[in-house]
């Protein structure tokens, strides 16, 4: 059975993460001789000397001609353990809004250093976005070994610096490994230029790290998303509960209790289009039946009566704002999304604001502004059903909408109630 | 028990969620189905999240008239099984009541009119969700689409200006007029659509599969003969074993040459191949480096 890993690439082109997400795709064979055609044939028109592989990933018009890197790519390649969804974000512009859009549902995230510049601001930077959206597993590729004689000693500074940082953050699992992109060096294959490392090549990694257990299942949680009546003759007095396991397992016969209402019940049965299944654990996509008829609309939460998440309208959160003109401040009036659960919300107070690159608080901050993050609390018109964001990914999370335009303007990460 | 899924059972998941979100989120969402293997394969997931209830939208075909006859066939049986509505939106239609203007010469293709027949048809009926089959792993512009795309009232994509899109929170808000297209199938590859289409067993148009057929070069691709397409002189009419990797209109999509005639010969054949599937059969994408863009800033699928 082949696994589905998830990571993103947090870097610029000059980092040569175009390169490496080119070398990984072309040595796994997921680049197409057409694809590989066009790059080639627009590199020439460019005026550029080799094929730039950067053109793989920047399809936009604006992208071509202004040489940049506008949104997150998304890119696929498989070998036979794995397969891999890469959420390729830019470096420079837009930086915090692009990868906490890649990041977000990354198992792993891989932040480029060039071996010749060391650790950067921007290195910093993705490393504390990645531990902040809690992406599990952290590679540092310290990459161009080639231009720095594939020096041990190097690498050995770099990881020294980089892990002084790391020590401020929540890191679980950091690994560093010294590549060439374009050589290949401990791309793919291990390197015999490095013989001093005695890590897995990066692939390798990809292929192996262990992400099973990065799953909470401990914490039953169950969305519901709809209410399922068919009301035909075969399916007379059906309800079915459809929805998304958010975390946790649920196996038929459990107790159960049901947000907000508070009644509880069992689970009668739980089924799927392909037959009954005995339990259903996150991320499945499941119908529950429950033993009693009980009042249960979207947006309820079904979860266990002695392991409830916290119900409350008043919680704080690390805010990052994603809007280019509206600030938020004291006093804002938001839409909020949180699991299937949509309120109104209210910016109760704005804590501090936290600068990503040197991770000092700024109490006296009053706004976020695009790209600024900071703990902010809120209120809810309804009670939501949160955990710790670090507890769990998806009972953790909400959005925040502009009620004007419409637009997505927060990503908010619950740190527990007010 | 280890509480594994597979990676297909993992994005059958991701697209269970996303068709229920939009299902209990939108007033009128329609779902886009084309005949092609993609719009299969979303039918079914559709037909999955809520069994044993009906899918509860309708199913649009934006109908260039130009199909091949095993499409319509298919399209007309499956929507008979799942009783559910079928809206055919014809690009006929909009030639004959003078919307639009059909293209001259042997090239002339029905794939642009597609556009405006398909936002008249959201308009009409007032639709404001319509699920689309796309991939990301299709094409480049594709690639940096969002799984809720916004369009605005005139039907466009501002790939600059796309609303970040985080965990699996999905904001389908929009003002009167506006409205989201849908991608459940996001984060597939073909490879992906064929080993679910062998999975779970699901039968395709046969056109997918090697046959004998009639086609000529143009281009680099095999067209088929069709009373849609003109010869033009210099073209050889041959017949030789081919399968369609897309299917879409007739006078625009191209065979490739294949001996595939069964589910595991073509995934074969796929994990095999080195030229994507547009790139082999797709002249609508030839017409420049950023023809999907254009076309989809304009309002296309």
């Amino acid at each position: 059975m082949s696994e589905l890993l998830r990571f993103a690439t947090a870097g610029s082109v000059d980092d040569g993460k175009s390169t490496l997400i080119g070398r990984l795709l072309f040595d796994s064979k997921s680049i197409f001789e057409d694809q590989m055609a066009s790059v080639a044939d627009a590199s020439e028109r460019m005026g550029l000397e080799g094929p730039n592989l950067a053109l793989l990933t920047d399809g936009l018009r604006a992208e071509r001609e202004q040489g940049i890197t506008i949104d997150v790519a998304y890119r696929y390649f498989a070998t036979p353990k794995r397969k891999f969804i890469i959420a390729d974000t830019p470096g420079h512009v837009q930086y915090t809004r692009n990868m906490v859009t890649g990041a977000s549902t990354a198992d792993l995230a891989i932040v480029l250093i060039d071996a010749r510049k060391g650790v950067l601001e921007q290195s910093r930077r993705h490393a504390f976005i990645a531990s902040l959206l809690r992406i599990p597993h952290l590679v540092i590729a310290v990459n161009k070994m080639d231009l720095v004689d594939y020096s041990e000693e190097r690498f050995n500074e770099i990881v020294e610096e980089f892990g002084s940082f790391a020590a401020k953050l929540e890191i679980s699992d950091l690994t560093f490994i010294p590549l060439s992109a374009l050589n290949g060096d401990n791309v793919v294959g291990r390197s015999d230029k490095m013989k001093w490392f005695e890590g897995s090549s990066l692939l390798h990694h990809l292929e192996t790290v262990h992400i099973a257990s990065d799953r909470n299942l401990i914490d039953a949680r169950f969305p519901v998303q709809c209410v399922l009546r068919p009301q035909t003759d075969e399916f007379h007095d059906y309800r079915g509960y459809a929805g998304r396991v958010a975390s946790g397992v649920f196996k038929a016969g459990d107790e159960v209790m049901v947000l907000p209402s508070g009644f509880t019940t069992k689970i009668k049965k739980i089924e799927t289009f392909d037959g009954a299944v005995d339990a259903a654990f996150a991320p499945m996509s499941v119908t529950l039946l429950l033993e009693d008829e009980i009042d249960i609309s979207r947006g309820d939460m079904i979860c266990r009566p002695q392991n409830q998440p916290t119900s409350g309208q008043d919680l704080d959160a690390m805010v990052c704002w994603l809007a280019d003109a509206a600030v938020l401040s004291v006093g804002s009036k938001l839409s909020i999304k949180h699991t299937t659960r949509s309120a109104r919300a209210i910016v109760k107070d704005v804590k501090y604001r936290l600068d990503i690159n040197t991770l000092h608080r700024d109490e006296a901050a009053e706004t976020l502004q695009l790209n600024e993050m900071g703990r902010v609390s809120i209120r809810t018109t309804l009670p939501l059903f949160f955990d710790e964001y670090r507890r769990s990914r998806e009972t953790g999370s909400f959005i925040l909408i502009d009620e004007a335009t419409n637009a997505t303007v927060g990503a908010g990460m619950i740190l527990g109630e007010t | 028990m280890n509480y594994e899924l597979s990676h297909l059972k993992t994005l059958e998941s991701e697209s269970i969620h996303i068709i229920r979100e939009v299902a209990a989120e939108f007033e009128r969402p329609v779902l886009l189905f084309s005949g092609g293997k993609d719009s299969i394969v979303m039918l079914r997931l559709a037909e999955k999240a809520f069994w044993p209830a009906k899918i509860p939208f309708p199913v649009m075909h934006v109908d260039t008239g130009h199909n091949f006859e095993e499409v319509y066939e298919y399209r007309d049986r499956r929507v008979e099984e799942l009783g559910i509505k079928l809206v055919v939106a014809s690009v006929q239609d909009s030639i004959d009541s003078g919307k639009q203007v059909e293209q001259k010469g042997p090239r002339a293709s029905r794939n642009q009119l597609q556009t405006m027949t398909l936002l008249d048809a959201l308009e009409e009926h007032g639709f404001d969700a319509a699920f689309g089959g796309a991939r990301r792993d299709e094409e480049k512009a594709r690639s940096k689409e969002r799984v809720y795309s916004f369009r605005d009232e005139f039907g466009q994509w501002d790939p600059k200006n796309q609303r970040p899109e985080l965990w699996s929170l999905y904001n389908g808000r929009h003002l009167r007029g506006e409205h989201i297209r849908i991608f459940p199938l996001s984060n597939w590859t073909e490879l992906d659509i064929w080993q679910y289409i062998a999975e779970d067993g699901i039968e395709v148009p046969n056109i997918y599969y090697a046959h004998e057929r009639e086609v000529f070069e143009r281009d680099g691709m095999l067209l088929a003969v069709t009373e849609f397409v003109t010869v033009m002189e210099g073209e050889k009419p041959e017949t030789r074993t081919v399968r369609f990797r897309t299917v879409g209109d007739a006078s625009c999509t191209g065979a490739v040459e294949s001996d595939a005639r069964t589910v595991q010969q073509v995934i074969d054949e796929v994990s095999a191949t080195r030229v994507t599937e547009r790139g082999a059969t797709r002249a609508d994408d030839r017409a420049s480096e950023a023809a999907m863009e254009d076309r989809k800033r304009q309002g296309y699928f």
